[in-house]
């Protein structure tokens, strides 16, 4: 069995490396690795979750100094530390540890042989606003587990860590789904948005954006879809030959016709590359100016973003890398540039420079609406989608190991 | 946990399938077996050198690893133990699916004993990557090795294919931005075969010697002097035997290249691939360092740029315009800092600093007031208040105290001090180290690198001692109160090119002397042309030739060419006797290769004639004339068969006139004598003479001293044509 750490060692080259792209593969691969991690991890009887969430804690920072650009890295580490502290809260409050802590084990042990399924997978504010009640109900309610003080301690203690950390791989288990079906989640809420003899804009390349178009598609809407080439990598006409492919109305425009087009398309749908917890988004260069066109012209500007796109940051936050400096080639070629880039003025500064950022912010005030695969939210209403998903004290990864 | 490990599975038979089908080996040179980066070498081997405070080395092994090389065979001869002791330091030995595997060497001098080794040894067993040590790039081998796959399927010759890259090469000093030569490479467009390979020309007039059965055998070349090797082959199995076949075969391009490209006996074949948006390039010279540490920073390389930690570099961020910074910096708050500057981990910057287009390593601390412009500053380099330093590289250890100034292009080598408002003047370059003597100086400096090399490493072990011993020697002068290490003086020869390949930009004054030595060869060409055509504005008007500025200048080359070969033509036909008829025919011959008309034929040979009378040694002037009659009668015929038109003769007269005023001034007397034999003689019409004076009449004073001269005798012919009338 290869060692966790030539795991975590191996993606953290490729992230490194820049070889792993786009966010969704991201996503699924820390995922997999963290639930590989936990699997391994030899656990305490004492202080399960805390181990546990110091393995994940450890692991997920190098990962994301590997390529902080990627978000999606951080937001997959701090939703499974989330998973961890809920499985350890539910088992908390299903055992409720009475006096001695063989009983609350005992509860567990029963809870998780009786299956009676997760009370609460993601709990809602009010679960958390319920916690101690909650807790002190099921302390009161632990009664019936002294039958069983000093049977088989041992055994009991295995299979309760046994119990938290199967609930925790359960629901990285149920992560990964949902990662992976997210795009089926979204592209079927899109027959309620896409109407009949629509124009639709779109820029860039999104698998989220192709599946939601072609779901519409396969549900008999006919409509019309522009797409942005997205210079200088032109996804959109990959994107464009996938749509054409599948039968849809596709025309390509270049970038800088959007403004003179936006007063004919009905919607802008376009796929992001992280959404922050202020409702703006982290999108392709080139995405600011779709939405103040949209904006200017009243055209609904709509973000399809799969769950491991939600960053719980703030963009103002100074550990969020908003940008990369992408290789300058992708515009120009050096060779033909070759006789005045080495010139330089007099203080040597080169004369000719080029710039490639990879992303824009668009702020919340441009976006009408967020499509994710549990339904469509205001951009307002994006911090408390946060709050479900991500637990306030694992914000910050990177805090921890500066003290 | 099972899909987990399934996929990982899934992987790796998918790689170990790669590997059955190709296991992608590269042979990496740990050694440039150049001394152009002396003084540095001595103590460091140039492929780890911090290049934007990475060594090279790892800019390399990363690419490798990412371009899908699965084994690398590191050859180390210089300083091999600390090439070694790095890779066993760093990561690279770890690294999955990438073995990385050393092979040392003491005597080897040159890249061919490199490779010559290698066979030996056994190792490769099928297409490699052979690239050196500083290379960077970040192309991708698919298609390069896709298409050289291909072509060996077609041919089993073609045994390398070279990467090549557009680069213009500058028009005044005539080198790439890379500070290389300029390239000049003859390439098939449909095959892209490599036809001719020449670094070094003839810099102003670019004549390139080109075979004639090139031009022969292929039925289209492309002429390309736009392009920079890269220095990254893909070869084949039979390059090694090559090397060991050829034991004389020592350097890649000089010998290797050009040997395969003139030799085809064998018939092996050199293809190109040309790369266009990718970045790759070698670090020649210390300008090629400047240039790539600069697109680094700038982000050609891109992912081997600073803040994408593709080895173990530590973590750097970059901020607004091109400013990298790594963690734990201490900098003043009035310290300013430009753009497209690298700072290192746990540099102190002091007051009102100022720092712009720089690279500066680890731990150095820059005190108040210094201004540091252009420079490659490495590790713990310590820069007291006030100096100033521009243009400069700077080694680990190096102590510049207080006030001292560099001007532009100083290399200063490891740990050497640098006193007190000192001022190192330009291109100096400073090192521990005496300069060696200058017996290694010879043709062989070259591959000089590793054979005082090895000296070199027997040295390290005395360093210390060394060092306190010179450290009293050092005069202080040089380097001002307190100073350590020795100034290289510059070799007679390349002091006029040490700016060519310095890390400083190319100074004004070489610039503007440059372009002045490139207009004065033009101008030197004109000159030529007007030497001629002082009398030949007429003469290149019936010569027809002066279709084209350009052509005009070659064939006034041409012409001074012909007109020695004629003359030593007819020197020979003189000394040996060769009758008339052959005579005319080697002229012929002679007419024909040079593109010439009888007119200048004419005027050719009535000029060497002339000649031949001058060389009968003559006390008088009139002994003068009778050989010049003597030699005119002799030659009679040969002179006839070329002057049957009226505008030969006149071309005669035109020449013998030029002749007079110039080359021969002897003859300027007897001007109007010879034209009048020369008229007896039938050789010059009378019409002939009448239109040259008509010609004349226009003319300004100074060109009429011959007709006036000859006022006479043109009068008389005046009459008695009018009298035949």
């Amino acid at each position: 069995m290869p060692g966790t750490q030539t795991l975590v060692n191996e993606l953290v080259t490729k992230l490194k490396k820049r070889r792993v792209e786009g966010s969704q593969e991201t996503a699924l691969l820390t995922a997999e690795l963290l639930r590989s991690v936990i699997s391994q991890l030899k656990v305490p009887p004492t202080n399960q979750a805390e181990t546990l969430i110091e393995a994940v804690k450890s692991v997920g920072e190098l990962l994301v100094a590997a390529n902080p650009v990627e978000l999606a890295v951080g937001n997959i580490v701090r939703r499974v530390l989330h998973i961890i502290r809920d499985e350890d809260f539910s088992v908390a409050i299903s055992s409720a540890g009475g006096d001695d802590r063989e009983t609350a084990e005992q509860n567990g042990f029963r809870v998780q042989t009786v299956a009676a399924g997760p009370p609460s997978r993601s709990p809602s504010l009010h679960a958390i606003l319920d916690r101690t009640p909650d807790s002190e109900r099921a302390h009161h309610s632990s009664r019936d587990g002294d039958s069983f003080e000093g049977k088989g301690k041992s055994a009991d203690r295995n299979a309760e860590s046994w119990k938290l950390k199967h609930d925790v791989i359960r629901a990285v288990n149920e992560l990964i789904e949902d990662i992976n079906s997210c795009h089926e989640q979204i592209a079927e809420q899109s027959v309620e948005l896409i109407h009949q003899n629509e124009i639709l804009l779109t820029f860039g390349r999104s698998r989220t954006v192709r599946e939601f178009l072609c779901a519409a598609k396969e549900k008999r809407r006919s409509f019309r879809v522009f797409v942005a080439e997205g210079a200088p990598k032109y996804q959109g006409h990959a994107l464009a030959k996938d749509l054409g492919a599948r039968g849809l109305q596709t025309t390509v425009i270049t970038d800088s016709a959007v403004f003179a087009m936006i007063s004919r398309v009905n919607m802008v749908v376009v796929g992001v590359h992280a959404v922050m917890a202020n409702g703006g988004v982290i999108g392709p260069v080139g995405l600011n100016m779709v939405a103040l066109a949209a904006r200017k012209h009243a055209v609904p500007f709509v973000v399809v973003a799969g769950p491991h796109k939600l960053c719980p940051l703030y963009p103002q936050n100074p550990q969020v890398l908003l940008n990369e400096m992408r290789c300058p080639s992708e515009l120009l070629q050096d060779g033909e540039f070759s006789d005045c880039m080495g010139v330089c003025n007099g203080s040597g500064n080169p004369l000719l420079n080029v710039v490639n950022p990879a992303f824009d912010y668009v702020p919340p005030e441009l976006v009408s609406l967020f499509i994710t695969d549990i339904g469509g939210y205001n951009p307002s209403f994006m911090h408390r989608l946060i709050y479900d998903y991500y637990s306030a004290d694992d914000l910050d990864l990177q805090k921890r190991s500066n003290s | 946990m099972p899909p987990q490990r399934k996929g990982a599975a899934a992987r790796v038979s998918e790689d170990t399938e790669d590997l059955t089908r190709h296991p992608l080996q590269a042979i990496l040179l740990a050694d440039s077996f150049a001394t152009k980066f002396r003084p540095i070498t001595l103590e460091r081997p140039k492929v780890l050198l911090p290049l934007v405070n990475v060594p090279m080395i790892d800019y390399t092994l990363a690419w490798l690893e990412s371009a899908g090389v699965e084994e690398v065979f590191v050859f180390c001869c210089a300083h091999s133990k600390q090439v070694i002791e790095y890779l066993e330091k760093s990561e690279w030995f770890s690294q999955p699916n990438f073995s990385v595997v050393t092979i040392e060497s003491h005597n080897s001098v040159s890249a061919g004993d490199a490779l010559r080794l290698i066979y030996e040894r056994n190792v490769i067993n099928g297409d490699f990557v052979l690239i050196s040590g500083d290379t960077v790039s970040n192309m991708s081998l698919t298609q390069v090795i896709q298409e050289h796959k291909e072509r060996r399927k077609k041919d089993s010759n073609a045994v390398m294919t070279m990467v090549i890259k557009q680069s213009k090469p500058s028009p005044i000093t005539h080198q790439s931005r890379l500070g290389t030569d300029e390239l000049f490479l003859a390439i098939d467009p449909q095959t892209k075969q490599l036809l001719f390979y020449e670094e070094k020309t003839d810099s102003y007039r670019g004549i390139i010697p080109l075979d004639n059965a090139l031009l022969g055998d292929n039925p289209s070349i492309c002429l390309h002097n736009d392009k920079q090797d890269c220095y990254i082959d893909i070869c084949s199995q039979e390059v090694l035997s090559l090397f060991t076949d050829n034991f004389d075969y020592q350097h890649l391009r000089r010998h290797f290249v050009k040997g395969l490209l003139v030799d085809d006996i064998m018939g092996y074949k050199i293809f190109t691939h040309e790369i266009h948006s990718s970045y790759a390039a070698r670090i020649d010279n210390y300008r090629s360092y400047d240039t790539i540490s600069k697109d680094i920073i700038q982000r050609w390389t891109y992912p081997f740029v600073p803040d994408v930690m593709f080895s173990g570099n530590s973590a750097t961020h970059l901020e607004r315009e091109g400013m990298y910074r790594a963690s734990e910096i201490e900098q003043s708050r009035s310290a300013h800092i430009g753009p497209f500057t690298v700072i290192g981990k746990g540099t102190k910057i002091g007051n009102n600093s100022n720092i712009s287009n720089s690279v500066i390593g680890k731990g150095c601390s820059i005190g108040s007031n210094v201004s540091i412009t252009g420079s490659y500053i490495w590790d713990s380099v310590t820069i007291e208040d006030g100096c100033d330093i521009r243009h400069a590289i700077i080694c680990d250890g190096v102590v510049i105290k207080s006030g001292a100034a560099l001007e532009p292009g100083v290399v200063l080598s490891f740990k050497v001090v640098i006193g007190q408002q000192c001022i190192v003047p330009s291109y100096s370059k400073v090192s521990l180290y005496q300069q060696p003597t200058v017996e290694d100086s010879d043709e062989e400096l070259e591959y000089a690198d590793n054979s005082s090399g090895t000296v070199d490493s027997s040295i390290t072990c005395t360093v210390d001692t060394l060092n306190r011993e010179m450290m009293s020697e050092t005069p202080a002068s040089q380097l001002g109160p307190g100073g350590v290490g020795h100034v290289w003086s510059i070799c007679e020869g390349a002091h006029e090119e040490e700016w060519r390949h310095s890390v400083a930009p190319i100074p004004a004054d070489k610039l503007a002397e440059a372009i002045q030595s490139l207009e004065d060869d033009l101008e030197l060409l004109n000159l030529d042309g007007n030497a001629l055509s002082v009398s030949g504005e007429l003469k290149s008007g019936c010569n027809g030739t002066d279709s084209e500025d350009d052509d005009v200048e070659d064939s006034r080359d041409d012409s001074i060419i012909y007109e020695k070969e004629v003359e030593a033509t007819f020197l020979r036909a003189v000394n040996e006797n060769i009758k008339v008829p052959d005579v005319i025919l080697e002229m012929n011959s002679l007419r024909l290769s040079y593109n010439m008309t009888s007119a200048d034929c004419a005027g050719a040979i009535f000029y060497a004639m002339m000649k031949q009378a001058l060389e009968i040694p003559h006390a008088t002037a009139g002994e003068l004339r009778k050989s010049a009659a003597s030699i005119i009668d002799a030659w009679n015929k040969l002179l006839k068969f070329y002057s049957k038109e009226i505008d030969d003769q006149i071309e005669v007269i035109m020449k013998f006139e030029e002749m007079c005023l110039e080359s021969v001034k002897e003859f300027s007397p007897h001007f109007s004598q010879i034209l009048h034999l020369l008229y007896d003689k039938d050789i010059l019409e009378e019409d002939a003479i009448l239109r040259w004076a008509d010609e004349k009449k226009d003319a300004e004073e100074s060109d009429k001293v011959f007709v006036k001269q000859s006022e006479k005798l043109i009068q008389w012919l005046r009459e008695a044509s009018e009298e035949e009338d």
